[in-house]
């Protein structure tokens, strides 16, 4: 809040309009960051739409033409971190968020192999997934992925190489162990599915 | 007797060499095959409909414009 009186500045149409036409291209991204912080999409769209107002208010203190995704993504990741810090139930809501995650995925019409995934990704430590999916998934560098997580670029690094290895150990072994899921099917099956995407291009 | 002992040194470290660099071509293959996998999961979202709600409370949000 005090940052936004000392960032204001008198009121200018032009850029507003120039900002917001930029946030609203980056909206289906947040949803989708949101979507892997929270694990369920309800809470996710409710997070979105809180960060993009968030960003809206403070886009006095955004420089246009820098990078406006990482800017939004920063705003996104400290609001559902903050959020989570001022309800004492920290350890409670990885939980849930990962059961959400087991919920959401009971979708018979999607995709084994993805489900495999976001359940394999539901098991990582949350610091290991936000670096990889901001790096594997978001098309964010390594420079700009610590940026947003407040983190050194050799953390981000090294966080994103555990998470990539224990992602396919736990592929690998049918760690989640789903009912009656045989053990490595789900690494058969993205293995077979990422063939098939390659082949389609 | 010599030629056959020598083979089987120069064997030995060549047939582990390629196992092992087939063993990371297949790494490889799978961190490839999870980062595209990873990717679909990620646009698949990107590619879903925004909810007009999105839209509505950011026209909401905008300062009246003119000289009020």
């Amino acid at each position: 809040m005090a940052e936004e009186k000392v960032g204001r500045s008198p009121p200018d149409p032009a850029r507003d309009a120039l900002f917001k036409r930029e946030l609203v291209t980056l909206i289906p991204h947040l949803r989708a960051f949101a979507r892997t912080l929270t694990g369920d999409p309800t809470a996710a769209d409710d997070l979105a739409q809180d960060a993009m107002m968030k960003a809206w208010d403070a886009r006095a203190s955004f420089q246009l033409g820098t990078n406006m995704k990482a800017w939004t993504f920063m705003i996104l990741r400290n609001q559902f971190y903050s959020e989570k810090r001022r309800s004492w139930r920290q350890s409670q809501l990885d939980q849930e968020a990962a059961e959400r995650t087991l919920v959401a995925v009971d979708d018979p019409e999607a995709p084994v192999a993805l489900d495999e995934l976001r359940l394999g990704l539901a098991m990582l430590p949350a610091e290991q997934r936000e670096a990889l999916i901001l790096v594997g998934a978001g098309g964010f560098a390594y420079e700009e992925a610590a940026e947003i997580c407040g983190c050194a670029v050799g953390t981000v690094k090294s966080r994103v190489s555990r998470a990539r290895r224990a992602l396919q150990a736990i592929l690998e072994a049918g760690a989640y162990d789903r009912d009656g899921a045989a053990a490595g099917d789900a690494m058969h099956a993205i293995l077979a599915d990422a063939e098939r995407l390659s082949s389609l291009r | 007797m010599h030629f056959g002992v020598e083979d089987m040194i120069e064997h030995v470290p060549m047939e582990d060499k390629r196992k092992s660099a087939a063993a990371l071509d297949e790494a490889r293959l799978r961190q490839q095959a999870i980062g595209v996998k990873l990717r679909q999961m990620f646009d698949e979202v990107v590619n879903e409909p925004v909810p007009d709600e999105f839209l509505d409370i950011l026209r909401k949000a905008e300062p009246p414009t003119g000289g009020q």
